[in-house]
Order: structure tokens, then sequence, then C-alpha cells
């Protein structure tokens, strides 16, 4: 022992005994806890698989390769009773996330024009917003659901008296039939065409920045690069001699047959998703644009900026960082609410697995799948948001 | 939600907790007093409200008579509404007794759900219903169809096999509750409507313009109709299974509601035994109830006949003919075991 260390530990207190030592109790309660959380999932999972046995319940996964048998209105992969009920299941969790992705994007961009309106200095236009909000907000989403499902279902004409509408498109109570593209060969070109146009434009659009900041000339943008992203698989197309086909939706003996078509459940579904997440959205927006102070609105103003651009390049990107974070959890509802389809009969992953619970009787199991999968969109969900939110972050100066 | 929640429940049920399902059915019932029976929600002739509130139906006639069965009184019931896809969970789970639910027996259903299926109370198959103005005379001119079906059934399964097997094309058009196939049907949704047959006369009945609507010849499953109860509890399987043969058996000895005091005095030894009246008999006891059960369960609603007509035969709105529920003697599938 040197000198030094001898005269530390002399004038280092008396150590408690190690149960009053903060570190070891603190230590002590944790491992506590985890012993009895672990002890609580164990006693659970094994109490349940007696429960099982003595219902005279199976379980376990197995029947997930069995042969589903039953057969699904909407299935964004190919489909058929022969496949198995995993397969269903994968089927019902594309429908689930193609609801909650076209209804994102419809709400969000829906919300913003909504929240930015309810600011309006427009009378009308504020009044508006705010009727919609407050109604929107104020109605349970399976009302709404229900509204869209049965106006649809009963405002619009049966099969035999369709509405026919330009370019084969066909509108009826089973849904709204639209021409299905074949493309022919070579057509991958015109796709490739599509990406060399994005990327060219995005090169474009960075030189004219350089060249902005450093002569303070601003080159053509918009309109270049609406050249460069249609035109260029536009002149690919006829290059390669319109290689394109459509198949016509044509009225059958008791259906439309051929053609793509947007059922009335998808779409009474994303229609009252959209509308319900955007009241709230709305009000995220117009909180998060009041949030930013109003001398930035003035400074702007002062600067001779015009009130569009003001909102577009001043108020909004510091509006963002407010407004991301609380709309993270208005995503994962849409996404969540979207198992109301089950009262429509959409086939989202909550319709097919109770379908498939009804068949097989493995409730645990099901239930258990849900759990997992809506978890997992929720996460993945929640990490793509946090990422943007650290992104919009870093322009704070 | 609330099938949802409902599975859930089951879910959680199963998680913690003592198993609801008791082993011992008949204590449990005599203990709370009453009989929890599982009904349709909704399927007239089988199992509906009237406005009321009151429970009729073939289905809900065999409830009291299980009750009339233990407590020699039918009003001691007690209904839980079900749709197709509750209807396991809710007997899995203990919550009702027995399932008379308008409930196909199939194998997997009885081996996999862990349920007890015998008597058959109503034999019945899958049909198709479909407008009159389509012009349609057989079920194998639906192909390019579009087809409302209940999910969570067997005719959802015989539905898909049917048209796959005659190479047909059709759009399934799935609801969880009736009430909502039955709108969906009406508003023209789909052309056509499938479930068992004797279904589709009820529903045709509650349809804004039931004329318009024709039920197609073909039958394309069997789908033999009856009580479930949970696997590991003889006694109160043999009590169930009894009680619907002991109204077979009363139609066949020709005793009925009106006569079945009169009916006491026969010199008949079968009779006799059959409603108690031998003293030393022990054929109730034996099923761990009164001797005068079968009695009890006439008195109450009735021989299998009486309850067939009144509900779904020439005494209801559906006037669905006996064909295969009728007595094995008449030509009929009804057949009792002998009660002795």
């Amino acid at each position: 022992m040197t000198m030094e260390e001898a005269e530390l530990s002399a004038r280092r207190p008396d150590r408690p005994v190690f149960y009053n030592d903060p570190f070891w109790r603190s230590l002590a309660y944790q491992l506590l806890t985890i012993l009895v959380l672990a002890g609580a999932i164990v006693w659970m999972w094994t109490n349940t698989l007696e429960n099982l046995k003595r219902a005279n319940l199976s379980s376990g996964f197995g029947f997930l390769q069995s042969r589903a048998g039953f057969d699904l209105a909407q299935a964004l992969i190919p489909y058929s009773s022969d496949s198995s009920y995993f397969r269903a299941l994968e089927v019902g969790l594309l429908n689930t996330l193609a609801v909650a992705a076209l209804g994102i994007v419809t709400t969000t961009i829906l919300g913003l024009l909504i929240g930015i309106g309810r600011l309006s200095s427009n009378w009308l236009v504020r009044k508006l917003a705010t009727v919609y909000v407050e109604a929107f907000r104020n109605i349970p989403l399976l009302v709404i659901i229900f509204f869209w499902y049965k106006g649809v279902l009963n405002a619009l004409p049966n099969v035999r008296e369709s509405i026919v509408m330009p370019f084969g498109m066909i509108l009826n109570n089973r849904g709204f039939y639209f021409p299905a593209p074949i493309f022919g060969e070579g057509s991958i070109l015109i796709l490739v065409a599509l990406a060399v146009g994005i990327l060219a434009a995005f090169l474009w659009s960075r030189r004219a920045k350089a060249q902005q900041m450093a002569t303070g000339k601003r080159p053509p943008v918009f309109w270049v690069n609406v050249a460069l992203v249609l035109g260029l698989p536009i002149l690919t197309f006829l290059v390669l001699g319109a290689p394109l086909t459509f198949d016509m939706p044509v009225a059958g003996k008791f259906n439309i047959s051929g053609g793509n078509i947007v059922g009335p459940e998808f779409m009474s579904l994303y229609l009252a998703l959209s509308f319900y997440t955007a009241a709230f959205i709305a009000e995220i927006v117009r909180a998060g644009i009041r949030g930013v102070a109003k001398g930035q609105t003035e400074a702007a103003y002062a600067l001779g900026i015009q009130p569009g651009r003001t909102m577009r390049l001043v108020i909004l990107p510091q509006a963002l960082r407010i407004i991301i974070p609380p709309m993270t959890s208005q995503y994962l509802n849409l996404t969540k609410n979207s198992s109301l389809a089950v009262a429509i009969g959409y086939a989202d992953l909550v319709a097919v697995g109770g379908t498939i619970l009804n068949q097989t009787g493995r409730a645990i199991e099901v239930v258990a799948i849900w759990l997992l999968i809506y978890v997992s969109i929720s996460l993945a969900t929640s990490l793509f948001m946090n990422w943007f939110n650290r992104k919009m972050a870093l322009v704070e100066r | 939600m609330k099938k949802t929640l409902l599975t859930v429940a089951l879910a959680a049920a199963a998680g913690f907790g003592a198993s609801a399902a008791s082993a011992d059915t008949l204590d449990n019932v005599k203990q709370k007093g009453f009989v929890q029976c599982g009904v349709n929600n909704g399927l007239a002739g089988f199992g509906s409200q009237d406005s009321a509130g009151n429970w009729a139906g073939l289905d809900v006639d065999f409830c009291k008579a299980v009750a009339a069965a233990v407590f020699g009184d039918a009003t001691k019931v007690k209904y839980t509404p079900l749709s197709a896809k509750d209807r396991f969970p809710a007997l899995q789970s203990g919550e009702v007794d027995l399932l008379a639910r308008n409930t196909t027996w199939t194998i997997s259903r009885d081996t996999q759900l862990g349920f007890n299926f015998r008597p058959i109370n109503y034999y019945d198959g899958q049909g198709f219903m479909v407008k009159k103005s389509l012009g349609v005379k057989s079920a194998l001119e639906l192909s390019g169809a579009a087809v409302c079906v209940q999910t969570g059934t067997t005719t959802e399964l015989n539905l898909a096999d049917y048209f796959k097997s005659n190479k047909m094309e059709y759009k399934p058009v799935v609801f969880e509750k009736q009430e909502e196939v039955d709108a969906a049907y009406d508003a023209g949704r789909c052309d056509v409507y499938t479930t068992d047959q004797s279904g589709l006369y009820a529903i045709r009945l509650t349809l804004k313009q039931p004329d318009e609507h024709e039920i197609l010849p073909e039958i394309i499953s069997k789908e033999p109709l009856g009580p479930a109860v949970r696997q590991g509890d003889d006694k109160w399987f043999d009590i169930v299974s009894f009680t619907h043969y002991a109204m077979v058996t009363a139609e066949e000895f020709g005793i009925t509601q009106a006569n079945l005091d009169e009916m006491l005095k026969s010199e008949n030894p079968d009779i006799k035994r059959f409603l108690g009246e031998e003293a030393e008999s022990t054929i109730g006891k034996d099923l761990g109830l009164d001797n005068k059960w079968a009695y009890n369960v006439i008195k109450a609603v009735g021989n299998y006949g009486e309850s067939f007509e009144r509900n779904v035969g020439q005494g209801s709105p559906l006037k669905i003919a006996r064909g295969l529920n009728n007595l094995w003697s008449k030509g009929g599938l009804q057949y009792a075991p002998p009660i002795r």
C-alpha cells in the first residue's frame, strides 16, 4: 500500500454494511423484479399449456402449414383455397399494410392542408377546417367506417346499372373497376429510364442549388425536372413502339370481370381511416405552426417573402420538429385502427386471423400472432419516425 | 370488437387461474340453478328473439328441454347469443354449459376443438339463394358470381371446395355476423347467398322482398346440426344426448304434450319405463336426474315432431318439410337408441 492509498482509505468514511449500500440494494431490487417477472411468465406459460391439455385442446403452431380451405376476396399475392394458413395470414398482413400505407399518405396530406386551413386568414376556409376537425374528431371511427360502407353500398348503383366512365372505368356497388395495364417486351427499359430521369433530376437540383449559392441566380429547376422524370420514360416508351396493352373490365353474366378492382370494403376503410386521422393530424399541425415564434413570420414578411413561401420555406421546416413526434402516434393509431376492418368484411390481418381461429380453434396461437405482428409493425414505424425526427432535428442551428 | 374481446378473454382465462371448464358440469349447473345455453344470435326457426325478448326456435327448445330434464323446470335456462365465430371459445372456456346453435358436427371440431357431439337435432345441407331476376336454375351456372358467406363456418369451406371441384370462379364476400351478410346480400353486394338450406329459408323471410329470391335445388354438403358439449364430461354428455333421444322416443311412442298425462296410465311397459312410472327403474337416477326426467322434457317442449313443426315446420313461417328429419320409420333419419 502506497502512502496516497493509505491516506485515501483513511479519509474515506466507513463503508456501510452491504444491505445498506445503495449499490447492492438497488441491484437486489432489480434482480428481484426480474425474477418475479420471469416467474410470472413461466407460470403463465405452463399453466396455459396445462389448461389447454385439460380442455382437450391441441396446441402449437404446426397448423399454420395445413391447407386453409377458404378463399379471400382481396389478395395482393397469389392465394387460393389450397394455400396454407400461413399464406392466408401473409395475405391478411399485406392487406393491412396496404390500407395503412395508403391511409398514412392520404391522411398526412389531408391533415396538413386542414391544419394550415385552420390558421388561414380566410374566414370560410378557417371555419370549414374547424367544423371538419370537430366533426371527425368526435365521431367514433367505427361509425365513420359504417357510414362510408353503407353509403357506398346504398348510394352506388348495382352491378347491372353500373356507371360507365371514360377509359373503360366502371363504378358500381361492387367496387371501382379500371383497366389493368399489361406491359409487353422491353418494358423494363421504361423503368430504367424512369430511374435515370429521377437521378438526373436530383443531380440537376443539386447543381442548381450550388449555382444559386454561388451566383445568386437560380436556373430553372421545376420544368427541367418534369421533363427529366416524365419525358425520359415517355420517350423510351414511344421509341420501343408503345409495348402496352390493357386488360379491360367487361360485364360478365354476374360480375364485371377483367381489369383491376378496388372493392368497396377497401375503399370505405381507407377513406374512413384517412378522414378520421386527418382531424387529429390537423390539430398537431396547427399546434406545430403555432409553436413557431410569430417573429419568424414577421421577419420573413419583412424580407419580402410571399405568404405561401413563408409557410413552405420558413414556418413549416421549423414546425416539423414539433409535429413529427406526435405524428408517429397518429400513424401507429391508424395502422392499429385498420383492424376495425373486420366489421365490414375487409380481409385484413385480424379478419383472416379470426377466420383461421374459428376454423382451427387455435385461439391462443392466433392471438399471439396478432400481438406479435402488430407490435412489429408499430416498432418498425416508430424506428422510422425516430430516424426521420433525428434527421429533421439536425437542421437546427 | 366483442368477438375479439371474448377471444382475448378466453386466451386470458386459459393463461391465468384454473380452467373455467369444470369437469362436472351437472354439479355446476345444479349449484348455480340454471343451464347456460349458447344459441344463435338471430336465426329464425333455430334461435331468435321475438319483439318481447322471448327466445324461440328448435335449438332454444332443446335448451329448455335440457333444463326441464335437470330441474323439472324449463324456465331455468339462460341464453347466450353467439355468432359463428364466438361459439367455440364460449363453450371451451366454460362460459356456456351447452352449445345448441345449429352447429355442424365435423371430425375436426370433435377432436381438435375438444367437443363432443352425438345427437343430431337437424339434418341440414348447404344451399344457394339467388335473385329470381338472374334467371339461374342451377348452382352449376354460378361461375363468376360474387358469393356472400359468413366467416368461420363449414359453409365457407364447402363453398371453396364446391366451386373448385366444378372448375368455377367466384368472389367471396365475407362477414362475421349473419345480419351483416343479410344486409350485404339485400343491398346487392353479391349475387348469391350461401348457408345451410334451413337458414336460407329463414333468411329469405327477412329480406326486403322475399318473393324475388329463390333457393336453388342443389345441396352441396352434409350438415348434421346438433348440440355440443365439452369433452371429458361423460355424465353431462349423456344427459344432453338422451334429452334429444327422449324427444324422438316420445314421437315414436306417439306421446305428445297434450296426451302426456293420459299416457301416464298406459299399460305399455316401454312407455311406463320412459315416463318414470316403473317403480324399480333407475334410468333417471343413473343419468344423475329425477326418474321423471323424460316426462318433464315432453311436458316442457313436446316431442321432437311437435318442436320441429312449431319452429321450422308447418306451424312456422318457414314451412320446411320434415324430409330427412322425419322418424326413421317414416323415411327420415331421426332414430333414438332404446330407453331401457
